[in-house]
């Protein structure tokens, strides 16, 4: 029955031919080690993806006394075998390898070891006017601690410059509770803090939060393009594999190379909304973000003419009722609110046809 | 050190672009690079035993991002594959410890990352401590502006010694490069090199399969890497004692003054810096491939110091050559690896 139904559906597969997949290689010139890529052939889809994450971190006896000190408003170092001042203070001593057990005030007046300038402040750094980025050396340590000095212009910045340290007011256990360093001699007292209490104070296990950002233009590959192009308009296209392990099979979402084994492939094929489950899981667990209230279907839909399944819901109908095998057709948002994403399909639906049999399914499980 | 006698037998990398229409997970970029050495060497991909990439998820943004790259390769029969958070050089050094084991003859490393998909200045400053450097986001070439002036201060380099080697990459003369503004004092444009997106892979045998490969294979002859303090406070900027130390293990006894020498310096001080850490005298050509100051590929642009040092001796060009490879903040973490030509093998 569903042999006979595949040959059906073969006339709706439309075949767009690509021009040329292969990745041909073309040396610039003889026996440069340059391999050049070759230029896509329709355009690329980019989005910006950005990921933000707050680490929280331990810091441990060592640290967690120089994040208490900058609480206070003053500043620690550790006092390695050899007599050597760090600061920032090492957890383990950078001769002999020996955790680090004595703690030292140091100034909060340093000299300037080295300095740049930095015209364009990103956020999160300390200052957001231009300002020298500095390698500070406090007095009483040997080591140098890496801040920010503001000043005007880098003509008011010199290596030997001697700077304080200007706290802020809310300090938090963390580095940039020295807001900057200042030309000058002369301590300044930190204001009174007004930060929150930090975690793990009491115990001297301080815990700090270091919000991280990365912001990534993020590229769809060629066929990911083709794709995501063919949702938007409420196409479903697949490539197929043209030689080696994955030789005829389609793929879906389509894939440039068979991730089995290299092999371009050789043409688009625009898919049907229909196929089957071929297996599936009920989802019981609420989780945060969840959609549907549970329990209801994850499946593995296998559309007719393609040979790799994709995960997505099935819906309608009681979870209990789904079954693998069970012919299903995509139910898809309204046409205005298509973007490019697999999301345009709401979830796909029980056609009420009979079950596939398992052995036209067995090799896509 | 006696090594078994391995060898280098292939190099390819895509071009070194400011902005590849490919994807984070480099793809587009090395399957070229694969299917150039497959047909250079007689090989298909399954001729290859092991597999060693190297990547960061950091520049793609999302985790795992390295097993899309699987995909230029393919998985089927299974693959013996592994992976490293760090330029490409490093996964070569593990292809190396691989076929030195015994375990397999043929391997090939790869390495290769998208910096400009993101704002590179600002992901490596993740890579800095992250407790007491990493939340003030210091850019990354605002460090190297650091280490910079404090070798012009100590006298140990010129602000036109820099500029020489600008010109050697970049072209145009010492005076001309000197009269531009400065990006990051005491840095100029012609300092920094921009950053670009690229792959590269190398191929590395076993001495029996490289004989039977190439004709003329890279042996190595001494491979080494070592670590500086990440508390770049602490160290002296000017120098790269790491640097030294791998090449003191890498070159042994034999002779510095190799053919041609290929250095990862996306600064030009930092050249200035390796140079004299790895010993060489002044008859070395350095960077003929116009090195990394030419262009900041992150995570590829070590295994392509590599790559070229071999490529010199493969080709023709050269007998011996010494590469090196960096990673981390301000050379934090140095790699030198020795080559020789001929049918010298493996016992120098």
């Amino acid at each position: 029955m569903f042999r006979g139904l595949t040959c059906i559906l073969c006339p709706i597969l439309e075949r767009v031919l690509l021009e040329d997949v292969s990745m041909s290689v073309t040396s610039p010139a003889a026996g440069s080690p340059v391999a050049e890529v070759p230029e896509p052939k329709s355009p690329i889809l980019t989005a910006p993806l950005i990921n933000s994450f707050d680490y929280t971190r331990s810091l441990g006896p060592v640290l967690s006394r120089f994040a208490l000190a900058l609480r206070d408003g003053r500043i620690v170092g550790s006092k390695g075998s050899d007599g050597k001042v760090s600061v920032p203070p090492v957890e383990f001593d950078p001769v002999t390898g020996a955790q680090t057990t004595e703690i030292v005030d140091v100034s909060t007046v340093g000299t300037v070891t080295t300095w740049t300038w930095h015209d364009a402040p990103s956020p999160g750094q300390p200052l957001d006017k231009p300002f020298a980025w500095a390698l500070i050396r406090l007095d009483g340590a040997d080591t140098a601690l890496l801040h920010a000095v503001s000043v005007d212009s880098p003509a008011d910045m010199s290596t030997g410059l001697r700077v304080h340290a200007v706290f802020r007011a809310a300090r938090a256990g963390r580095i940039d509770d020295i807001a900057y360093f200042a030309p000058g001699e002369t301590p300044e007292t930190a204001p009174a803090n007004t930060g929150d209490e930090i975690k793990g104070a009491e115990e001297g296990r301080v815990v700090i939060k270091t919000p991280i950002t990365t912001e990534i233009t993020h590229s769809a590959t060629e066929e990911e393009s083709v794709y995501l192009d063919g949702l938007k308009k409420g196409k479903l296209i697949g490539t197929r594999i043209g030689s080696g392990v994955d030789a005829g099979r389609v793929y879906f979402p389509p894939r440039g190379v068979s991730p089995a084994d290299g092999a371009p492939a050789v043409e688009h094929v625009e898919l049907p909304d229909t196929g089957i489950v071929t297996t599936f899981c009920i989802v019981n667990v609420p989780f945060q973000g969840q959609k549907i209230k549970p329990p209801y279907v994850a499946a593995y839909v296998l559309l007719d003419g393609s040979d790799i399944p994709f995960l997505h819901l099935i819906l309608d109908c009681e979870a209990s009722d789904v079954r693998m095998g069970m012919r299903v057709k995509a139910v898809w948002l309204p046409e205005d609110q298509w973007e490019h994403s697999i999301g345009n399909i709401s979830h796909f639906a029980p056609t009420g046809e009979p079950d596939a049999d398992y052995e036209t399914y067995k090799d896509h499980l | 050190m006696t090594l078994p006698p391995i060898a280098i037998i292939g190099f390819a990398h895509s071009p070194n672009v400011e902005g590849t229409h490919g994807t984070t997970n480099g793809v587009e970029m090395l399957i070229p690079c694969f299917d150039k050495l497959y047909a250079e060497l007689g090989i298909t991909r399954t001729d290859i035993e092991f597999w060693c990439s190297g990547s960061s998820d950091y520049l793609a943004g999302r985790a795992f991002s390295f097993i899309s790259a699987i995909d230029s390769i393919g998985a089927v029969p299974p693959i013996n594959e592994s992976h490293v958070e760090m330029d490409g050089a490093w996964a070569l050094y593990e292809a190396w410890v691989k076929i030195a084991t015994g375990e397999v003859d043929l391997a090939l490393a790869y390495g290769f990352g998208k910096p400009t998909a993101g704002n590179a200045e600002q992901t490596l400053a993740l890579q800095t401590d992250p407790y007491t450097v990493a939340p003030l986001h210091p850019d990354a070439r605002s460090l190297a502006a650091l280490q910079a002036r404090a070798g012009i201060d100590s006298g140990a380099w010129t602000e036109a010694d820099m500029a020489e080697i600008g010109a050697r990459t970049f072209g145009g003369s010492v005076d001309e490069l000197l009269a531009a503004d400065y990006v990051a004092d005491p840095l100029r444009r012609h300092d920094i090199a921009p950053y670009t997106d690229a792959a590269a892979a190398v191929v590395i045998a076993s001495e029996r399969k490289a004989r039977e490969l190439v004709a003329n294979p890279a042996f190595i002859t001494g491979w080494d890497h070592r670590i500086d303090s990440p508390n770049f406070g602490a160290r002296d900027l000017t120098v790269s004692p790491s640097t030294s130390l791998a090449a003191d293990t890498a070159f042994g006894d034999s002779d510095r003054a190799v053919d041609v020498a290929e250095i990862h310096a996306p600064y030009s001080h930092q050249e200035i810096i390796l140079r004299k850490a790895l010993g060489l005298p002044d008859s070395v050509r350095i960077n003929p491939s116009g090195g990394a100051l030419k262009g900041n590929s992150l995570f590829s642009a070590g295994l392509q110091r590599i790559g070229y040092a071999a490529h010199e001796i493969l080709s023709g060009n050269a007998e011996t050559a010494v590469a090196h490879a960096t990673s981390g903040p301000l050379l934090q973490q140095n790699m030198v690896v020795t080559l020789r030509g001929r049918n010298s093998g493996g016992q120098n």
